[in-house]
């Protein structure tokens, strides 16, 4: 698992307070793990911060699972 | 009575009547308080009346990367941001038949877009710590309408309507917003009217007579403290029963 999977996985947990291996790359936020849409903006605000990269609104509509969100970061960074 | 050491506020429009006595109360109930307003000077007199635990932010309301900027200049002077006080307000009064653009393009941005654009940037900091309070000074005009005040009374509905989306939103968050409506408040513009204008507006307070700036700032020290948590969403009217809504 790549440093930036390992990152991210461990925000969502810490954040949606979910089982780690509930965290799959195609794991839905919303759907799977129970975000509100609420709970998104707040996971992007701390990616953002995490990896010290700015997330425009637009991306961040499309960050959608956990894979969308690791590739996202992936190809920024 | 209600404590808010600690806490660190962002007042705009506080050379104002109103935003002084507000900036006045939430620092005598403990709060670190960053001022705010266009006149810089009349700023630091605010800030050296009060003394310890004030900063002064001048800001230009009509200008958006300005206004988007000052809740993270508040911040950064103060280390966080925990209540927001939009109380910045203009005027430009006018039948709507002879209302310039400009009258009311102005009145919507200063007053109604600052609101939006202050709570945008002020939300993620509250929403990490999970505490935040924001709270719009809007008027009693927004609810009753006002002849000569189309402009206005838009402006300060268009707040309280705001007001309860954004309530909707952050309420898990621990972050609440309010509104606080005056009516007629004692000022030096009330100071200018004569006795028959005087009458004509005291026969419509049951109170019978004008409120304070102070009336208006115990309602925001209040809705600011640790105490009105589960208040979100509300317009509290201070009209002494002007209108009762």
């Amino acid at each position: 698992m790549s440093d930036v999977q390992e990152r991210v996985k461990k925000i969502v947990v810490e954040h949606l307070d979910v089982e780690e291996d509930k965290v799959k790359p195609e794991a839905s936020f919303i759907d799977d793990l129970g975000a509100d849409s609420l709970d998104n903006v707040e996971l992007v605000m701390a990616f953002e911060e995490e990896f010290d990269i700015e997330i425009p609104d637009d991306a961040a509509e499309h960050i959608q699972t956990v894979g969308d969100a690791v590739k996202y970061i992936e190809e920024k960074k | 009575m209600f404590d808010l050491t600690g806490k660190l506020a962002l007042v705009t429009g506080a050379t104002g009547g109103l935003g002084g006595s507000i900036a006045r109360a939430l620092h005598a109930a403990g709060a670190e308080v960053a001022l705010s307003g266009t006149r810089e000077e009349k700023l630091q007199d605010v800030a050296k009346d009060l003394g310890e635990r004030t900063h002064v932010a001048p800001c230009n309301l009509s200008d958006p990367a300005s206004v988007d900027a000052l809740p993270g200049q508040a911040s950064e002077m103060m280390g966080g941001l925990d209540i927001l006080i939009s109380n910045a307000g203009v005027t430009r009064d006018q039948l709507l038949m002879r209302m310039k653009d400009d009258d009311w393009e102005t009145v919507i941005k200063v007053n109604l877009e600052a609101y939006y654009r202050l709570s945008k940037a002020a939300m993620r900091g509250m929403m990490k710590g999970r505490w935040g309070r924001i709270i719009g000074i809007t008027s009693i005009v927004g609810v009753t309408g006002n002849p000569g005040q189309a402009n206005y009374a838009a402006s300060k509905a268009g707040m309280i309507g705001f007001s309860k989306s954004l309530a909707q939103e952050v309420a898990s968050r621990g972050v609440t917003v309010n509104c606080i409506a005056p009516g007629f408040i004692a000022s030096p513009m009330t100071d200018e009217l004569n006795e028959t204008q005087r009458d004509a507006i005291l026969q419509k307070i049951p109170s019978g007579r004008l409120g304070t700036g102070d009336e208006i700032a115990s309602a925001a020290v209040y809705l600011a403290s640790e105490e009105a948590g589960y208040v979100t969403g509300q317009t509290l009217h201070v009209n002494g029963g002007m209108a009762m809504i």
